[in-house]
Formats: C-alpha cells, sequence, structure tokens
C-alpha cells in the first residue's frame, strides 16, 4: 500500500482538484465566451445609449458654454443683492459675442426654462450688445427694464451652472433657487408628482384587474382537457399576437359615443340616447384598454404554473372532508402564488410605462407618466427634463422591484 | 482579364450615376392628409417636371423633434420640412435649421422684390412662408344652427353637447379670452398678465368636463363626422375640404379666427441642399403659391398670388371667401404673436398640462 495523505494527483502530475477546476473554468468561459456577441450589443445598443441619455438630467452646459465671462461673474454673486458692475460688463460682453456667433438663441432659450420672458429680452439686449458702453449695469437697464427684474439674474445663475439639479427637481415640483435652496413649484405649476402617483395606481389597478379576470380563466384552461384548453388557449393568444395599436383602436371602435356598446345600452334602454357612457378618452377608457392588452401577461404565467399542480392534491384534501372552499384556499391557491408573483409583476412593470394606449384613449385624466416624457421629447424639446423625469420613474420601478423582492421574493417566481 | 475591368468599370460608372440621381432626389416632409396633396399637385409635381429631379413625399405630426434627432446624430435624411411658425424660430435660435438667403428668392411678376411681395413677417431668418392658415371652430350645420360667434363654443348651456378642441394652450388661450369678451387687439396685453391668465383658464374651466382633446389636424373633421363632438376647432382647411371633396355638411364660423403661417425650412446639414433650396425658391412663387390655393382652403403667403387664386380644383367652389385672409372673414381675427409664445410656452404649457392632468 502507498501512502494516501497526498492529494490526487492526475496523469501529468498536478492536483486532481487543480485540474477539475481548470476544466470548470475552461468550460464556464466557453459558454460566457457564447453569450458575448449578446452581451456586447446590449451594452452598446442598450446601456450606453440609455447611461449617456440620462446623463442630461443632470449635466447642462449650454450657458457655461456659450457665455463664459458671465458664468464666472454669476458663480460669484451671491443671488440675492444688486447684480454688480463688473457682472453686467460680463453679460453684455457674453451678449455680443452671442450674438456674433449666433448662438443667442441657444442661451436665451435655456434662461427662458428658469424664467418666462427671457428669451425675449436675451435676443433684443444682444441685437445691441456690441454697441453698448459702460456703465455697462444703467446700459442694460436702459435697454429694457425688465433687467431690473432679479428674477432674471437668478434665472441667470441657475441656467449657468453646468451640473445641476434643476431638471430632478421640476421633476418632483420643486425648484431651485439662486441661492441653491430648493423650493416647491407655484402650486398651479405642480403636475409630476401627481402624475407619477396616478401612474403607480393605474398600474395597481390594471393589475388587480388582470388578476381578478385572468386567474379563473388560467385555473380553467389548466383543468380541462387538453384539446378544450388548447383551442381556448388560441383565443388568449390571438390578441397577444396582434399589434397593440389594432387593440386599442378597437377598443375606441367599441367604447366611443356612438361606438358599439353605446349603440347597444341604448337599444336595451339601459342609457338614453342623449345621455350615452363616456367610456373612452378618459381613465375608465385607459383602464380597459389596458386590463384588455396586458391579459394574457398574467394568463400565461399562471396558467404555466397551474399545469404544474398535480389534481391528486386537491382530491386528496377533499377526501378528507375539505370543503370547495378550502381545498382552493388552503391547497391550490398557496400552490399557484408563484404565477400570480410573476404575471403581477410583469404586468406592473408593462403597465408603468405604458405610452401609446394611455396616448391614444387616455384624454385629459387618462395620461400617464411616459406620455409626459413623450412630450418634453418631441413637444417641448426639453430632453434634459426628459431625462430627468426618465430617471426617477427608473428609480421608482427599481425601488418597486426591490420592495417586491422583500415581500414576495424574486425566487418565489415562475415564468413557466 | 479584361472582361473584369470592364465589369468593374460598368459597376463604378453605375454607381456614379447612382450617387447623381441620389443627389437629385429630395425628401420633403410635411403634414399629411389633405394639405400634403395640395403640396404634391401644386408644388411638387410641377417642379420634377421641371428639373427632372424625384420628391420623396414623407409626413409628420409636427414639432422639431425628428429634426432634431436628425441634427444631433449627424444623419439627416429629410431636406426640406413644413413647419409652424413657432418651430421655425425655436429650430433657427436652436442651431436645427440652415439660414436661408431670402434674396434668392424670385420677384413677383410685376418686379416686387420678394422681400415686399411676403406678407410682413413671412421671412423668418431660417424659412419661407408658403401659407397662411388659421385655426377656426367648425360645427355639423345639419345638427347645429343659428351659431354666432366664439362665445358659443364655450357656451353648453345654448349648444349643449361636446367640444373638439387642440391638446395645445396655442390659440386656445386666445380663444378663451374672446369667448370672455377681451377684442382681439387685446388678446395678447391681457395674456401677458396673470391675472388675464387666470381668466382664460377660469373660461376654459367652464367646458373642461365636455372637451374631447385632438392632436393631430386629420381629427376634429372626423370627430364632428362621427358625432362626437358637436363643435370643435380646427385647421381652415381640414374642413373645407372635408366640405368640398366629402360633401359634409360641416360649416366654419370665422368669429375669432387665429391667423398663422407654415414655413418650408431645411434642417442643419440637409444632404442635398441647393436642391432644397431650389425647391423652395421654386414652390414659394406667386404661380405655386397660387395654384396651391385650388386644392386646399389656405392663403398663399405672398401678397401678388392673391387675385390669381381661383377656383376649387374640381371647378365647384370658387376659393376667395374660404380663405382666412378673405376680408369679411377678418372682422374679429388675430394673428399668433410668435414673440409671446417663445416667452411664454414653458410656463403656460406647464400650467396647461397642469390644469388637464388635474
Amino acid at each position: 500500500m502507498t501512502e494516501t495523505t497526498g492529494p490526487l494527483l492526475a496523469a501529468d502530475g498536478t492536483p486532481l482538484k487543480r485540474k477539475l477546476a481548470q476544466s470548470l473554468f475552461r468550460s464556464r468561459a466557453r459558454a460566457f465566451g457564447l453569450t458575448l456577441p449578446l452581451l456586447a450589443f446590449i451594452i452598446v445598443v442598450f446601456v450606453i445609449p440609455i447611461a449617456q441619455f440620462l446623463t442630461q438630467a443632470v449635466v447642462d452646459d449650454r450657458y457655461s458654454s456659450l457665455m463664459p465671462k458671465s458664468t464666472i461673474a454669476l458663480a460669484e454673486w451671491d443671488g440675492v443683492s444688486e447684480p454688480s458692475e463688473a457682472l453686467a460688463a460680463a453679460v453684455v460682453a457674453d451678449l455680443a459675442l452671442a450674438k456674433e456667433n449666433k448662438t443667442i438663441g441657444k442661451v436665451a432659450t435655456r434662461v427662458n426654462r428658469e424664467k418666462s420672458g427671457a428669451r425675449s429680452l436675451f435676443t433684443k439686449t444682444a441685437r445691441r450688445a456690441a454697441k453698448m458702453e459702460a456703465p455697462f449695469l444703467d446700459a442694460l437697464y436702459e435697454r429694457d427694464k425688465k433687467w431690473r427684474d432679479i428674477e432674471i439674474w437668478q434665472g441667470m445663475k441657475v441656467a449657468s451652472k453646468k451640473y445641476t439639479a434643476a431638471y430632478l427637481a421640476a421633476s418632483v415640483d420643486r425648484k431651485i433657487t439662486a441661492d441653491g435652496k430648493i423650493v416647491r413649484q407655484d402650486e398651479q405649476r405642480r403636475i409630476h408628482i401627481t402624475l407619477f402617483q396616478k401612474t403607480i395606481w393605474i398600474a395597481f389597478l390594471v393589475t388587480l384587474f388582470t388578476f381578478l379576470l385572468g386567474y379563473p380563466v388560467a385555473f380553467l384552461l389548466s383543468t380541462l382537457p387538453m384539446r378544450t384548453s388548447n383551442l381556448l388557449l388560441i383565443l388568449v393568444l390571438l390578441p397577444f399576437w396582434t399589434s397593440l395599436l389594432v387593440r386599442t383602436t378597437a377598443w375606441i371602435a367599441m367604447l366611443q359615443g356612438e361606438g358599439v356598446l353605446n349603440d347597444l345600452f341604448v337599444a336595451f334602454g339601459i342609457a338614453g340616447d342623449d345621455a350615452r357612457f363616456s367610456m373612452i378618452y378618459n381613465l375608465t377608457g385607459t383602464l380597459i384598454a389596458m386590463t384588455h392588452i396586458l391579459l394574457p401577461f398574467m394568463i400565461l404565467p399562471l396558467y404555466s404554473v397551474m399545469k404544474t399542480i398535480p389534481p391528486s392534491y386537491t382530491r386528496a384534501a377533499k377526501s378528507m372532508g375539505a370543503t370547495d372552499w378550502t381545498t382552493f384556499w388552503r391547497v391550490y391557491f398557496p400552490q399557484s402564488v408563484p404565477g400570480i408573483g410573476a404575471g403581477a409583476l410583469l404586468v406592473f412593470i408593462l403597465a408603468i410605462s405604458f405610452y401609446i394606449t394611455p396616448a391614444l384613449v387616455g384624454g385629459q385624466d387618462g395620461q400617464m407618466i411616459s406620455n409626459f416624457i413623450d412630450y418634453h421629447m418631441r413637444g417641448s424639446l426639453n430632453w434634459n427634463l426628459a431625462a430627468a423625469l426618465g430617471g426617477v420613474l427608473l428609480v421608482i420601478v427599481l425601488f418597486l422591484f426591490w420592495v417586491y423582492d422583500r415581500v414576495v421574493g424574486i425566487d418565489n417566481m415562475k415564468l413557466g | 482579364m479584361k472582361k473584369l475591368t470592364t465589369l468593374a468599370t460598368a459597376s463604378a460608372i453605375a454607381m456614379v450615376a447612382g450617387g447623381a440621381f441620389a443627389a437629385d432626389s429630395i425628401t420633403v416632409v410635411s403634414w399629411g392628409g389633405a394639405y400634403t396633396k395640395s403640396q404634391v399637385e401644386a408644388y411638387h409635381k410641377p417642379w420634377m417636371a421641371k428639373t427632372g429631379n424625384q420628391i420623396v413625399s414623407e409626413d409628420y405630426n409636427g414639432g422639431l423633434a425628428e429634426v432634431k434627432a436628425q441634427v444631433e446624430a449627424g444623419n439627416v435624411t429629410w431636406d426640406v420640412v413644413d413647419v409652424e411658425f413657432s418651430d421655425a424660430v425655436r429650430g433657427c435660435d436652436e442651431g436645427l435649421l440652415e439660414e436661408i438667403d431670402h434674396s434668392m428668392l424670385p420677384a413677383a411678376p410685376d418686379g416686387t422684390s420678394a422681400a415686399d411681395d411676403f406678407i410682413e413677417g413671412a421671412l423668418p431668418d431660417c424659412a419661407v412662408a408658403n401659407i397662411v392658415w388659421s385655426t377656426v371652430f367648425a360645427y355639423n350645420s345639419e345638427k347645429t344652427s343659428g351659431v354666432s360667434g366664439i362665445a358659443d363654443l364655450f357656451d353648453t348651456a345654448k349648444f349643449p353637447g361636446k367640444r373638439g378642441l387642440r391638446k395645445n394652450p396655442k390659440a386656445l388661450l386666445e380663444m378663451a379670452l374672446m369667448a370672455d369678451g377681451v377684442p382681439a387687439a387685446d388678446v395678447y396685453d391681457v395674456l401677458g398678465t396673470d391675472e388675464g391668465v387666470d381668466r382664460a383658464f377660469a373660461k376654459l374651466d367652464t367646458i373642461k368636463g365636455d372637451v374631447v382633446w385632438w392632436e393631430a389636424g386629420a381629427q376634429p373633421p372626423q370627430l364632428l363626422a362621427d358625432g362626437e363632438v358637436v363643435m370643435t376647432t380646427a385647421y381652415n382647411g381640414r374642413i373645407f375640404n372635408a366640405v368640398a371633396s366629402e360633401g359634409q355638411p360641416f360649416e366654419v364660423n370665422w368669429d375669432g379666427q387665429i391667423l398663422d403661417f407654415d414655413l418650408w425650412v431645411i434642417p442643419k446639414g440637409a444632404k442635398n441642399k441647393e436642391a432644397a433650396m431650389d425647391f423652395i425658391s421654386f414652390s414659394t412663387d406667386t404661380q405655386r403659391l397660387a395654384d396651391q390655393a385650388s386644392w386646399i382652403s389656405y392663403g398663399p403667403a405672398r401678397k401678388s398670388s392673391g387675385p390669381l387664386v381661383g377656383k376649387f380644383h374640381d371647378g365647384s367652389v370658387e376659393m376667395g371667401q374660404h380663405m382666412p385672409t378673405a376680408g369679411e372673414n377678418l372682422t374679429n381675427a388675430l394673428v399668433n404673436n410668435f414673440e409671446f409664445w417663445a416667452d411664454n410656452q414653458d410656463e403656460l404649457n406647464e400650467r396647461f398640462n397642469a390644469w388637464l392632468a388635474g
């Protein structure tokens, strides 16, 4: 017998343990290598552009790069006292430069976001800036009395910061004052907080409705004989395969004032011809259409989980004297929870960022936060604010995801 | 070997020729529907016949988002875009549009220079206006009668039923004030004060529950035709075409109309800038602008085109009285004040959105 205390060795003399680790590493590296193209693809076309866009929420160098002298002067100004002659001189010099470089429009638009009316003041003053003479502060006052308004200067000071929290503040209905304090937006202009709340509320309601409607359907599908259930499954999948736009438009035809449902209501005397129900272009329309569109995302995970619950468990419960309700609630339902978790999470996250359906059928009170992100992307061209709103939405979703993980547990979820 | 060389030469020639061909094909983007059709008939077809160039016509729904995206990505595929006045000026401000040398525009037939021939304000730095359009309100004359003026648009007691309104504070706030009794001449003075803005929103509050909001120009005629709304604001040409081409019984009420320009612009860095410029000068000459008015009831931006405007292209209707610029339509009319909106749009849009959601 030889000594057996030493490590086991492979044929070439290296310890077997290391050899095994080496070969495991190699196979893992090979597997990882296969995913590399996808990883690279995701990073290049998804992660980098989004990250780059989101930086716009906190970086805005339009003022500081185009009006360099006054940026320095504004940084030294305290934000409350009357602007100094040196500051005025820097502003006049910058305005003349911006006029010459034809960048005055960009600067004016930027400051106008902080203080309405700044745009025309800037373009008007810039036309004359090259000819202005000292004392510059008086020259500005003489050109337009709006320069006496300290809020214009405060707006410039806020705009001059390259790294700014102004957009993030705006996305939660706050604004940043010249001395760096964060205050609430004027009451009539507060909108985003309410919208975030409404968006979460809509997503929650849609999740609830899809659950209430989808659970019995999934149950039916999983208990019926294969041939019938396959037929029914097609009925679930057919809308799933139909374009979202088509389904939304179909709901318009169904729900509008002169639409199919209202015509039926009138025919059966449920509604008067002149008092038809408003079921579209409002919150009701958004909820109905979104529930319908997202229903398959609830049914399918539920179905795939329910399919795996052995019928013998419920039979056993019943044979031991449990009522139908007890059997369902104590035996069947707990086993279907992973499906509910998956379906609810899927529906909720899709719903919270829904865009096209609320845009088409939401009217005035059925709009969600993504419609405002779209508005700032395409309408107001305030991409910084769009980035800030998008960032806040992302944080909210991640936070809810974290809460969900703590409460339900991500491991507890089954997609099929 | 020789065969191969010939083949290579041939394909090189083909590529050069293909390139040359592509340079003479421009992409013109406009608002679609009856409006784009009027431009295709009046501008595109004659220009293609004259120059042998091709035009790819695309539709969009307004705004500068696509232009901005193309310019910032450095891949500009649009050559000429039809935009609203506010976008023409804002795009110019933000450096998204090419500056246009207005001296290249042809003079009127009587020799008046382009600068004098165009209506005042029609030639901002980066754009050339082609039409004057207006926001009006309209109704179905078979179902509604006795409408006297803009106040009736906001009077749901006298005319019960839904109202279609454009989901945009521009023109809407002005209409609300005029309906509240502010004379057209004072509208922007009133709107310039906080009390004036409050007053406009208070007027909107009175019909808030009865509004169907629209965004695309093709929607209001549809809303009227479906009976979804009793009255709606609309672009005047869309209503006219629904009447003239589809025989819809719609009636335009010109009281409180708000006039505005549509303009051609060239996105910064457009690949076929010269052909684009040639197209713009061609399409905005006196005859072409008058021709367009025979396809849709928008007023030409040149004074010299006015007398040349005749009948609708099928010969059915005399166009003159359907133009927003016709004398009898101007009794209580307002010209959109661009400066006001450039200064206040951020604030008013925010307030409007908050009002909508609240």
